[in-house]
């Protein structure tokens, strides 16, 4: 009985059961990597599913598998050492599965990624201009004249002033606000139904952030793509997405929509994230509530519940320390925890809300 | 161990000199200037115009508070603070450390000076030297000042690292072997390890995740209480600044627009830089987020090297766009605006100042809690502040 | 640029002015006395300072260097002294600006020496510059390329001993096999590429292979390093989300920043090239600057020796600049004014 429900939800879509199907879904993905020290499990056991047009978040502490996850999306670990499981279903066609001239074929123009450092993700020999005339000439037949027409076209779009003139320019002679609306740009140029933004901000500052996650939300309204946005910053996926993903040491721990996840999540990982920011939006508090302990090694995940050394709800009764979690049954969403539902629902309620 | 003895011990410094009391000025800075000399190039080279970093800065420390300094990338935040501790040697300016001139000290006074003055660094990777162990960095203020602890200095630094919250028995361990968090309680008790007076922290939190940055922000708030330290603390992040700071100033292209208490400043910002500033912040509450306005700003920070004329905001002033008219707007391109006082604890340079548009604040719940400057940290001089010890569950030495 | 490449000429010739004092300073500071060595077994005093006059060892090292950088400016008479000039008006020799000094060991003007040796010394570099660029790199790029296979571990293991390995023991070990025992190869002479190109070419062989090796070994290793972290770099992850083929990646975004800094240790290496050229140079008995400079020395020739470390040193100093241009035209970030 639990095991169907484990299923149910871990196929259900975070925004639960649309009508439309889901142009993403990913089931129980596994990303490993053998080295010398062991196997680091980056990714275990991983599913959701994305409507077209929608917007996930995924958030997580550093090394939780949040970027892996997007590459193993991409398909950028054929070829290497990963070990790669499950399936990642674009349209119902398996990209783990299909040739590497189809997937070749899709890569920048099914699905196309925004990558965190826009200075180190754009080849710096090359103008910025050339680069994206060569990602649109890819996947379309067209003379350079034409493709340059397109790109300064695109250019525009994305906000970058006098796009003629900045067409020419190396990557190093943007400022890091306009590199990383020449990588949007490039992102875009194909008119890909799958935007993957990796930390796309992270390392801008807040008055360029803003700018830039305006300019997504407005691109997405226009081209109808869905975006998946990863991100250590709550404060932006509230801002972007509908649905959101927590994940832990390489698992999904909590996944549902944003109201869920901001104004009743149920995961105490998730309670830990929330409580621990600073917050300019409320009273402030004397003191921050940090989550206790640092996160876990991958290589050797604590048995049972990978959270259960940081939590401080964890006991040996509710089997924390040897059972891995699996989808609680009884909650509304997916949430991995093993403290009974009711009692969980009580101690956010009792103890965790008013803190947050 | 110590905090005791430290808050029962006169209030001091190295040279003797006495301590103000809590609340009244211990550092002043003056018109502050650091400019980077450039040369032309051609065959020969001389000088150009100079990167201006820091182009006259005004502000007062007062002991025992925390004053927050924000800003955008390049706004010269780190070389501010360098330069008042006198790791960079000013262009200009004057800084008065116990109403005595320190600007551009050399020799024992400046060695001197950095038993009383430390600084905190942002990379806790880069900061820390890969090759000495722990137990060498924490100790490395003891030798270089030629200071010998009575109990040694092995037994002090393993002092230092339990009350970071560090296991003392990894004083012979390397840096690497430590998680960022770890590294940056390392960095904290190199700079607290000669009971400095002032400690400047450049962006001590900034590389870490949520959840490990609040263990440091709540250790960088006890130790404060402890050793009655006075911080400056330099952030981008405004969420921490305001959590962690009692008075904040906004800096924007080597210069400080806005000072003001902190309640003040994040519900009444009276500088458009600063109102867009704080309306970028995303918000992590969805339906405030949608609900919420922000001032867009646009087109990017100008250069150092060759500033605007007048305010150097006004290229990117969404007022000075939309609201002045072209006679206010001469003033903005012509006149530099000087750092004035508006209310008490507030002073901001900008000639058309005035209140945030509604749709911006982000605070329904009303600050019911005036700042009040006499009641800094509720601690005096005479009053013995109790060893907090840390509360932070993560604390191996609670283990 | 102009601006930058007049400024880094004349800081090249400051430093070419100071190393020719350096050397004159280091022959005269050696214990051994060259007059005494030169007047041979029979030597009285007497004979040792007229050797020495005749030599113009008798001034001090200032002295000589001023004289010596008169010389390249307004040329110079031999024997430097000017009594012996007198005695013996028909023995001496005019030497032209720009004079890098007369030999009296050889009875030549350094110039004209070097300028014969030269080309010896140019082809056999040249040749292995070629040699190790194509071989080096190739392997190393292919080595990178199957990183973790037997492929790259035997070659990697193979660079590693062949680079442990003295250049003089490797050069010895093929001359004796490949051309005195199996015959495979011509025993190699010099041809001038005038007289013969095929002559030239095959006399060439074995003495720029055995210069080359070291180099191929050094740089499969250099290659395979940088191609390996060429493609960990983000821009490759970049270029691999936009769908492009594999080779595209390869050859266009993979190669150009990988083999930057390649060339620009091959420039900085062809420069350098001298010190590997003296032995190899002296095992094939090549007349080249390598064993010029091996005799000079022997023969405590100063002006030779100060007029071959200043054509060493200038190849290092071109070579460099060279470097530095071309890192400017392949790098758009780097820029010289
Ligand atoms: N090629 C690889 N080989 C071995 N381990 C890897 C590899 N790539 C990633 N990992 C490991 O997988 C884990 C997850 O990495 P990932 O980059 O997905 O983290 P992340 O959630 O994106 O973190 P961040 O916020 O720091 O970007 C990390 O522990 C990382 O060290
Ligand atoms: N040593 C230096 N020589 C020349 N220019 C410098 C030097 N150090 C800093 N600058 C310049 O001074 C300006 C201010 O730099 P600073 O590092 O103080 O900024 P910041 O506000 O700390 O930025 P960030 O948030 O990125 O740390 C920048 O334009 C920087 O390029
Ligand atoms: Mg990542
Ligand atoms: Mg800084």
């Amino acid at each position: 009985m639990s095991t169907s429900a484990t299923t149910d939800h871990a196929a259900r879509g975070a925004s639960g059961s649309g009508d439309v199907p889901a142009l993403l879904s990913v089931r129980e993905l596994r990303v490993h990597f053998p080295t010398e020290d062991g196997v680091v499990k980056a990714v275990d056991d991983l599913s959701f599913d994305l409507a077209p047009g929608a917007t996930l978040g995924i958030v997580g502490e550093s090394g939780s598998g949040k970027s892996v996850t997007s590459q193993a999306i991409m398909g950028l670990h054929r070829g290497t050492r990963a070990k790669v499981g499950g399936q990642i279903l674009f349209d119902g066609v398996d990209l783990l599965t299909i040739s590497d001239e189809e997937l070749r074929r899709r890569r920048g123009q099914d699905v196309a990624m925004v990558f965190q450092d826009p200075l180190s993700a754009l080849h710096p020999y090359y103008t910025v201009g050339n680069q994206l005339v060569e990602a649109y000439r890819v996947h379309h037949d067209v003379s350079k004249q034409a493709a340059r027409a397109r790109v300064i076209e695109m250019l525009d779009r994305v906000g970058i002033p006098s796009p003629q003139a900045r067409f020419g320019n190396y990557p190093h002679e943007f400022s890091g606000g306009m590199r990383q609306r020449a990588m949007i740009a490039m992102a875009l140029i194909n008119d890909p139904r799958l935007i993957i933004a990796d930390e796309p901000t992270t390392a801008l500052d807040v008055t360029v952030q803003a700018q830039i996650l305006d300019l997504l939300v407005g691109l997405q309204k226009e081209f109808g793509s869905s975006i998946i946005i990863i991100t250590h910053d709550l404060g932006v996926v509230a801002e972007m997405a509908d649905d959101i993903l927590v994940m832990y040491g390489g698992k999904a721990v909590e996944r549902g929509d944003a109201d869920t996840i901001f104004y009743s999540p149920e995961h105490p990982y998730a309670w830990g994230l929330l409580r621990s920011m600073p917050r300019m939006d409320r009273l402030r508090t004397e003191r921050l509530v940090p989550i206790a302990g640092n996160p876990p090694s991958l290589i050797n995940l604590p048995t049972g519940c990978s959270f259960h050394p940081r939590c401080e709800y964890a006991t040996a009764e509710l089997g924390c320390f040897t059972t891995a979690p699996p989808f609680d049954a009884e909650s509304d969403h997916p949430v991995r925890c093993l403290i009974p539902h009711t009692e969980r629902l009580d101690i956010f309620e009792n103890s965790v809300r008013p803190s947050l | 161990m110590s905090a005791t003895d430290q808050t029962a011990t006169p209030a001091t410094t190295a040279t003797g000199a006495e301590l103000p009391k809590f609340g009244e000025t211990i550092l002043k800075v003056t018109d502050l200037q650091k400019h980077f000399p450039r040369r032309t190039k051609g065959i020969i080279p001389r000088p150009d115009a100079p990167v201006k970093a820091v182009d006259g800065i005004t502000f007062e420390l007062r002991r025992g508070e925390t004053l927050g300094i924000v800003g955008e990338s390049g706004c010269g935040k780190s070389t501010a603070g360098r330069t008042v501790l006198q790791l960079l040697k000013p262009t200009g300016g004057t800084i008065e450390y116990l109403g005595e001139d320190i600007t551009g000290v050399t020799g024992g006074d400046w060695r001197r000076l950095r038993t009383e003055m430390q600084m905190v660094f942002q990379d806790p990777y880069g900061s820390l030297n890969p090759r000495q162990t722990v137990g060498a960095i924490v100790g490395a203020p003891f030798v270089i000042q030629g200071i010998k602890p009575k109990r040694g200095v092995k037994a002090e630094v393993q002092d230092l690292l339990a009350r970071v919250g560090l296991n003392p028995e990894h004083y012979n361990r390397y840096p690497h072997e430590f998680s960022g968090g770890q590294r940056q309680r390392i960095g904290i008790a190199r700079a607290i390890a000669l009971r400095p007076n002032l400690i400047v922290a450049d962006e001590p939190v900034s590389a870490l995740d949520v959840s490990i940055q609040a263990q440091v922000v709540n250790l960088l708030e006890d130790i404060q209480n402890e050793f009655n330290l006075t911080y400056v603390f330099i952030a981008h992040d405004l969420s921490v600044v305001r959590h962690i700071s009692d008075r904040v100033a906004v800096m924007y292209l080597g210069k400080v627009m806005e000072v003001a208490d902190r309640d003040e400043l994040y519900a009444n910002p009276q500088h458009p830089y600063t109102q867009a500033l704080l309306s970028a912040v995303p918000l992590p509450d969805p339906r405030k987020a949608n609900k919420r306005e922000r001032i867009l700003l646009t087109g990017d920070l100008p250069s150092p090297i060759n500033p605007p004329s007048g305010c150097v905001f006004h290229t990117r002033c969404p007022k000075f766009r939309t609201e002045l008219s072209d006679s206010d707007k001469a003033r903005c391109t012509g006149e530099v605006p000087q750092q004035r006082e508006i209310a008490p604890n507030h002073t901001v340079s900008c000639h058309y100042p005035g209140p945030p548009p509604a749709e911006i604040l982000v605070l329904e719940d009303d600050p019911e809690a005036a700042y009040d400057p006499t009641a800094l940290r509720g601690a005096g001089d005479e009053e013995v502040v109790t060893a907090t010890g840390s509360d932070d569950p993560a604390d191996p030495t609670r283990a | 640029m102009f601006a930058y490449i007049v400024r880094r000429l004349f800081s090249g010739i400051v430093m070419l002015i100071v190393m020719s004092f350096v050397t004159i300073l280091l022959f005269f500071s050696s214990a051994v006395d060259p007059a005494r060595v030169m007047c041979g077994k029979s030597c009285t005093p007497e004979r040792i300072e007229q050797t020495r006059k005749a030599l113009g060892y008798d001034k001090p090292a200032v002295q000589q260097w001023t004289a010596f950088l008169g010389g390249v400016v307004k040329g110079r008479e031999y024997p430097a002294d000017e009594a012996l000039r007198k005695a013996a008006p028909q023995l001496v020799v005019d030497c032209h600006a720009p004079c890098l000094g007369y030999s009296t060991v050889t009875q030549q003007s350094v110039g004209s020496t070097l300028w014969t040796k030269l080309p010896v010394t140019g082809s056999l570099a040249i040749a292995a510059f070629i040699m190790w660029m194509v071989v080096g790199v190739g392997l190393g790029i292919i080595s990178a390329l199957f990183k973790g296979t037997l492929l790259d571990r035997a070659i990697v293991g193979s660079s590693l001993l062949f680079y442990a390995f003295p250049t003089f023991a490797i050069g010895i070990a093929l001359y004796t096999y490949l051309s005195l025992k199996w015959h495979l190869v011509k025993i190699p002479a010099y041809t001038p590429i005038s007289e013969s190109p095929s002559a030239w070419l095959q006399g060439l062989f074995l003495p720029a292979l055995t210069l080359a090796l070291v180099y191929i070994a050094g740089y499969v290793r250099l290659t395979r390093a940088f191609v390996l972290e060429s493609l960990s770099e983000d821009y490759l992850r970049t270029a691999k989300a936009k769908g492009l083929a594999p080779r595209k990646i390869l050859f266009k975004h993979t190669m150009r920043a990988a083999l930057t800094p390649v060339v620009t240790a091959a420039g900085l290496d062809l420069g350098g090239l001298l010190g590997g050229a003296i032995i190899t140079e002296t095992i094939f008995n090549y007349d080249g600057l390598g064993k010029l400079a091996v005799l000079s020395n022997a023969q405590f020739d100063l002006p030779m020796i100060v007029g071959i470390v200043l054509v060493a040193a200038t190849f290092v100093i071109l070579a460099n600049l060279i470097v530095d241009l071309l890192y400017a035209l392949i790098d758009p970030r780097v820029k010289y004014a």
